[in-house]
């Protein structure tokens, strides 16, 4: 649309610049409404995004009380700290394990519910999407309750099968195993629905043309499958990535970080400094460490995102 | 001759045919042998949730039965003690408040920015709908901090219009990100049929592009309502009285009192509250997952 009303812009010069300039004046009026229309969005972007961004940085530098600037001192009090290193290390084994089950068990069951015949995908696809749709914070509290040590679920099972129950959310091993098992629980589903819509998008004749080349499966899955749903996968693992590293929910409501403090993430640890104990700049300290990672996967989801919008035209 | 090679490589293909078949057909029984395996793990939660709220108190209290069944017979005391001794249905009368006004906001602001990024190109058009991919890239732990400076500073901490003020965050970048792709997929000699018609830009987006991009605002509807039901770190830091809180929080904080969980009332109460997104996503399936998919695709 923009691009055919430049071309009468330009054709028609002669007629535009003799009679009073209509045709400028009307681009004119329209880049005019268009940035109108952007306006509440650029608002809300600039002063509840960019703004306490920025806010975020200079809070940081604050001492406790906020009356005294004490530059970098509350990165490096964080950074002599060993419960700050464990939250680093326990930041980053949730989120690469979490992320690479979630990927594997979403491209597992995403060629499994493609092997059905048509008809019966659509149901299968909804009931495994459960998870997903259900408030994380709600199921998590199911969870937290099937974890329960004495009473519930899996130590029921585990006892009558003829194991020991297992201690989950009290050991801190088990912890961490527990409240990644339950991301992945919540996350896989959004795998599979991406890479379902991936596997539908490869031309077929690909396919027909490997079998008649005499392809295994595997080979067809290795040489065709994987390099078309290459940038799909991309972009699914690095937006899983910023949104499991940064998760609040399960570890806050399943452990609030113990058992001594070894499944706190970077959110949950900032919310026991900034809010729970009341020293916001040391709070905002800490979410600001995970900016760098996150802005990284940022700029590599923003390029696979564009190569796939060339690529589907 | 010519009679021999045709027999010999069409009996070949039927013998390879009905291997293929039968290989097939184990490939399917196999398909569908793991997915139930993934169904109970994806399912059993929820399952587990439904059969708990089921449960009378007495029931719970024993740990001799298997818990994953019911044995003492279903009972609905849980939710009528859920709903009459608890401040639940404040809690689900806040959050549905909040989502309303959240989802209505959003709708408004993201789709006049989106046919205005979509089909009106202007100065510095393309940078601003980088600029909403990236903000919606930024993760609410990110920043509750400093909102709850600002949040504190507007006297809108402990109320849950403060919960109004900060979602938008979350649900607007998306939904303008997926409304600019449906708006642009929408043909270009429609509008311009609308100009030569003298219709306005306002008039061209109400009667042709919001009925036309239809599918998509009912997803981007989705996808506000369901961000702005299970916000859960806003209100964690933000809200902390019963009369103000919202579902998520409540459930998982309020209803929790004293040493002894009421399992069976908090699991009657997460179904509750998990109920209203199910319910859409059971009935509007195809939009929720339009919406989920097109975040990745669009663009």
């Amino acid at each position: 649309m923009a691009d055919t009303v430049q071309t009468w812009g330009s054709t028609v010069p002669g007629k535009a610049t003799a009679k009073p300039n209509r045709m400028q004046k009307f681009l004119r009026r329209r880049s005019t409404i268009a940035f109108l229309m952007c306006l509440p969005l650029i608002l809300i972007i600039v002063c509840l995004v960019i703004y306490p961004a920025f806010y975020s940085i200079y809070l940081s530098m604050l001492n406790k009380a906020q009356t005294r600037f004490i530059g970098l001192g509350n990165f490096t009090f964080l950074m002599s700290r060993d419960t700050f290193w464990m939250v680093v290390q326990q930041s980053t084994i949730f989120a690469l394990t979490a992320v690479f089950f979630k990927a594997l068990i979403g491209l597992i069951t995403a060629h499994l519910v493609n092997n059905l015949p048509a008809k019966g995908q659509r149901k299968w696809r909804g009931m495994l999407l459960v998870p997903w749709v259900i408030p994380l914070a709600l199921s998590t509290l199911g969870w937290w309750w099937m974890f329960d040590p004495t009473n519930s679920a899996f130590n029921y099972t585990l006892r009558s099968l003829g194991f020991d129950g297992i201690p989950w959310l009290s050991d801190p091993y088990w912890a961490r195993f527990s409240v990644i098992l339950v991301n992945v629980w919540y996350g896989a589903p959004f795998f599979l629905i991406m890479y379902l819509a991936a596997l539908k998008s490869v031309p077929e004749q690909l396919y027909e043309a490997a079998s008649i080349d005499g392809a295994s499966a595997w080979q067809k899955f290795v040489h065709i499958t994987l390099p078309m749903m290459r940038n799909i996968i991309a972009i699914t693992v690095l937006f899983s990535m910023i949104v499991t590293f940064a998760n609040f929910d399960i570890v806050q409501i399943m452990t609030a970080g113990g058992p001594r403090n070894m499944t706190h993430m970077f959110a949950t640890y900032a919310f026991l400094l900034g809010i729970r104990s009341g020293d916001l700049p040391l709070g905002a300290a800490t979410s600001l460490f995970m900016f760098p990672i996150l802005a990284i996967a940022a700029v590599f989801i923003l390029r696979g995102v564009r190569k796939r919008g060339r690529e589907i035209g | 001759m010519s009679s021999i090679t045709a027999s010999v490589p069409s009996s070949k293909a039927m013998r390879s045919g009905a291997s293929l078949r039968r290989s097939r057909r184990w490939a399917l029984y196999a398909s569908y042998f793991f997915l139930i395996l993934f169904a109970i793990f994806f399912l059993a939660p929820p399952y587990y949730m439904i059969v708990t709220a089921l449960k009378t108190d007495g029931e719970m209290a024993k740990l001799a039965t298997n818990p994953w069944f019911i044995y003492d017979g279903v009972t609905l005391d849980q939710f009528r003690i859920l709903l009459k001794n608890t401040d639940f249905l404040i809690y689900f009368k806040n959050t549905a408040i909040v989502t309303v006004c959240v989802v209505a906001i959003t709708m408004v602001v993201s789709v006049l920015a989106a046919f205005a990024l979509g089909r009106m190109r202007f100065w510095g058009s393309s940078m601003l709908a980088t600029g909403i991919f990236l903000t919606y890239l930024v993760p609410d732990t990110l920043l509750f901090i400093p909102m709850f400076q600002i949040v504190k500073t507007l006297g809108l901490l402990n109320s849950y219009w403060g919960m109004v003020l900060v979602y938008p965050t979350l649900t607007v970048p998306f939904c303008t990100w997926i409304m600019i792709g449906y708006f642009q997929s929408i043909p270009k000699e429609l509008d311009e049929a609308a100009l030569i018609d003298g219709a306005g830009h306002m008039q061209m987006l109400l009667k042709i592009f919001v009925p036309v991009a239809l599918p998509g605002i009912i997803a981007a509807m989705i996808f506000a309502f369901t961000v702005s039901w299970a916000a859960f770190v806003y209100p964690m830091a933000f809200l902390y009285s019963s009369d103000q809180q919202v579902l998520t929080v409540g459930t998982v904080t309020s209803l929790i009192r004293g040493d002894v969980y009421k399992w069976g009332m908090l699991m009657a109460g997460a179904l509750l509250a998990a109920a209203p997104p199910l319910v859409i996503y059971a009935f509007l399936m195809d939009y929720y997952i339009a919406g989920l998919t097109a975040g990745a695709t669009k663009g």
